[in-house]
């Protein structure tokens, strides 16, 4: 994910406090009292405090937090299902702690969809009628509603199941009509509380991967509230870090993993899979040489030499690469006179793109001895990894 | 002790309150009285024309459809055995005032109970009322209900709406704040308006409950239309009461028994209609 993605919601200053005397609470705040001392103090919880951050156009943000670390709160100020008490969300240029009633309502139906931990789907309605519910209290009119909810029943998997009630389906099933529910509405931004904690840990694996893809295939905006630092690493374009109603780090799956912003994070992240996490891109290295497509056999050969490399990656005048040759063969073609190294091009190689987890780099060792190339999507070589580094990032998890 | 407390004159109070009602409100209760009195007639004349056997064989085909055999059987002796006991007008006007009393009193509590859901200082307000309301002995309602409507059914009717009227407030207002909460977020998270909410969430959902209400409030009816025969209701509760003037014993439990029947099938009839519903 790039910094040049547009801001989708913007959050400033975000506190709350429950009880009935908040700026008490605030300003013990505000002199360095912690949560636990205002809450002694004053009997009044500091349930948020000055949380800061941004939602980007397109994202799977994840805010991952043990439980009473404010991230329900967290996800329900932002469409005021509970009031913050001071702060800024601002969505579409309007600041949502300050709309009229009529204008949140508004605000609601245009903005957020939202996906409940115990699904919150209503019992008397079928499944096609839950899909719809959105739709139906904006007005929409009957046919074209009923089509869209056909259409995000399908995208989740329920074709068919239109006409059965809740109960009648499994936990799985349940939460992908939540899902669909949320996603007829098409609002901008999906909201998704403690979505998957119910469901049992195979049906959750599958249901994060199908999120995964539907959310790439939509680039729906997603903000994602869990508990599990698996999932968060899993799914999350990106990861904000709560604890106590604060925000302790912002980042990336990876930059999460690998460098913590404190003690508590790093806790949190022992025990995880590295090989999961961590990608191609963070253990390659840089190519140390490579021969230009159009160099001949003796400038390959002196390449090679200087760089004691017994292969070498050819690329083109864009870096794009084409393959490999080897020694032997380079040095064979120079004393047979030839001046092109084309036909000594190995292109059977093993490739990577830079996203992808060591989980999948780590079979690829298994055949040839080359080191593993990684290159975008334009097929241009951004570094290359050797199995000695991935090994190395293995034992660190092993270390912790 | 020497010191005389004079006696605090409460009933002297309540009198000239109700003076001042029955004064002031003559045409508004005059009204009323004839509306009601227009409305009885019409369903009493409604059920009177159809012939016994045609009213047996509906209320035998409801039972039927709504619960099962054991009911249409049960319903066509009882209704048979008031038939042949010569009862069968009385049991008709009992019912007629029975169905006006409970319609009376749902059109009123649903939405005092919706305002007691959703508003906490009105359910403070209005639960210790109901708690007078039911608990006040019902003969009492009586005596106001003369110079309010004079002697008569009407007067019967408004004793019987104030006090059947409770259970259906109570169970509205349980109903649906028994709905579960994170369904209520749910329709606020999509943006549903107040109305909206209540319409397509919390009512549907406290249906149940509601019937249930309505069940305890058709019951309570039909008791108090019995005894509102003191005050000139007819039905089988004058039956009754002419039982216990001239000490018959034997007419008075055959109307007694009349009522039973009467009890037992609108309960098991309203109780199957809100158990069919939920099971849907």
């Amino acid at each position: 994910m790039t910094d040049t993605q547009q801001t989708k919601i913007q959050v400033r200053n975000l506190s709350k406090v429950f009880g009935d005397d908040a700026k008490k609470a605030l300003k013990l705040r505000d002199e360095g009292l912690n949560r636990a001392q205002i809450l002694e103090k004053t009997g009044q919880t500091l349930g948020l405090s000055n949380i800061n951050f941004d939602v980007r156009e397109g994202e799977l943000l994840v805010i991952m937090g043990l439980s009473g670390s404010g991230k329900s709160t967290l996800i329900r100020c932002l469409n005021r299902l509970i009031e913050p008490t001071e702060g800024d969300i601002i969505i579409g240029g309007e600041n949502i702690p300050q709309l009229s009633d009529k204008a949140l309502l508004h605000c609601r139906r245009r903005h957020f969809s939202m996906v409940f931990q115990n699904f919150a789907l209503f019992p008397h309605r079928t499944v096609q009628m839950n899909a719809e519910y959105g739709l139906e209290i904006r007005g929409i009119d009957k046919a074209e509603r009923a089509e869209k909810a056909k259409s995000s029943l399908k995208q989740v998997g329920l074709e068919g199941w239109e006409h059965a009630y809740p109960n009648q389906l499994s936990g799985g099933m349940q939460q992908r009509v939540g899902l669909a529910r949320a996603l007829a509405n098409d609002s901008s931004v999906l909201l998704m509380d403690e979505a998957f904690s119910a469901l049992d840990p195979l049906i959750r694996r599958d249901m994060q991967q199908e999120l995964i893809e539907l959310q790439h295939r939509m680039k729906k905006t997603t903000i994602f509230i869990t508990h599990d630092l698996d999932e968060a690493l899993n799914i999350g374009d990106r990861i904000i870090l709560l604890r106590d109603g604060e925000i302790v780090q912002i980042g990336t799956p990876e930059e999460v993993l690998t460098q913590p912003a404190d003690d508590y994070v790093a806790r949190f992240t022992e025990g995880v899979d590295r090989s999961r996490v961590v990608t191609a891109r963070r253990v390659m290295r840089p190519v140390r040489a490579t021969a230009r497509h159009d160099d001949g056999p003796r400038t390959v050969l002196r390449k090679m030499s200087e760089n004691a490399l017994d292969s070498i990656y050819v690329v083109d005048r864009e870096r794009r690469l084409l393959g490999i040759v080897e020694a032997d063969g380079v040095d064979e073609a120079a004393k047979a006179g030839k001046d092109s190294i084309h036909e000594l091009l190995i292109t059977d190689f093993p490739r990577i793109g830079p996203d992808e987890p060591l989980a999948t780099l780590y079979p690829m060792f298994h055949g040839k001895s080359y080191p593993v190339a990684v290159i975008d999507d334009q097929q241009r070589l951004l570094g290359v990894v050797v199995k000695g580094a991935v090994l190395e990032q293995l034992a660190q998890t092993g270390e912790q | 002790m020497d010191f005389d407390i004079p006696r605090i004159p409460l009933g002297d109070w309540i009198e000239s309150g109700l003076d001042f009602l029955t004064t002031e409100f003559s045409g508004v209760t005059r009204a009323i009285s004839r509306g009601t009195q227009s409305g009885i007639n019409l369903l009493n004349d409604g059920l009177m024309w159809l012939p016994e056997w045609a009213l047996i064989a509906l209320v035998v085909l409801l039972c039927w459809k709504v619960s099962g055999r054991r009911l249409a059987l049960g319903g066509l002796i009882g209704l048979a055995l008031i038939w042949n006991l010569g009862l069968w007008n009385p049991m008709i006007q009992t019912l007629t005032l029975v169905v006006i009393a409970t319609l009376v009193a749902i059109v009123i509590a649903l939405p005092l109970g919706i305002l007691a859901a959703v508003s906490d200082r009105f359910y403070r307000v209005i639960m210790p009322i109901l708690d007078f309301m039911q608990t006040m002995p019902a003969f009492v309602y009586l005596i106001p209900a003369i110079p309010f409507f004079g002697i008569g059914s009407v007067s019967g009717i408004f004793a019987t709406v104030i006090f059947s009227m409770p259970p259906a407030i109570r169970f509205t207002t349980l109903g649906i704040r028994q709905v579960p909460k994170d369904l209520i977020e749910a329709a606020d998270a999509y943006g549903s308006t107040r109305s909206q909410k209540l319409i397509k969430v919390q009512l549907p959902l406290s249906l149940p409950t509601l019937m249930g209400g309505i069940n305890q409030t058709i019951m309570l009816a039909l008791s108090m239309v019995v005894i509102a025969a003191m005050i000139g209701a007819n039905g089988l509760g004058s039956e009754v009461w002419r039982a216990i003037q001239r000490l018959r014993p034997g007419e008075g439990f055959e109307a007694g028994i009349a009522v039973v029947i009467m009890a037992m099938l609108l309960d098991r009839l309203t109780q199957s209609l809100s158990g069919g519903k939920k099971t849907k």
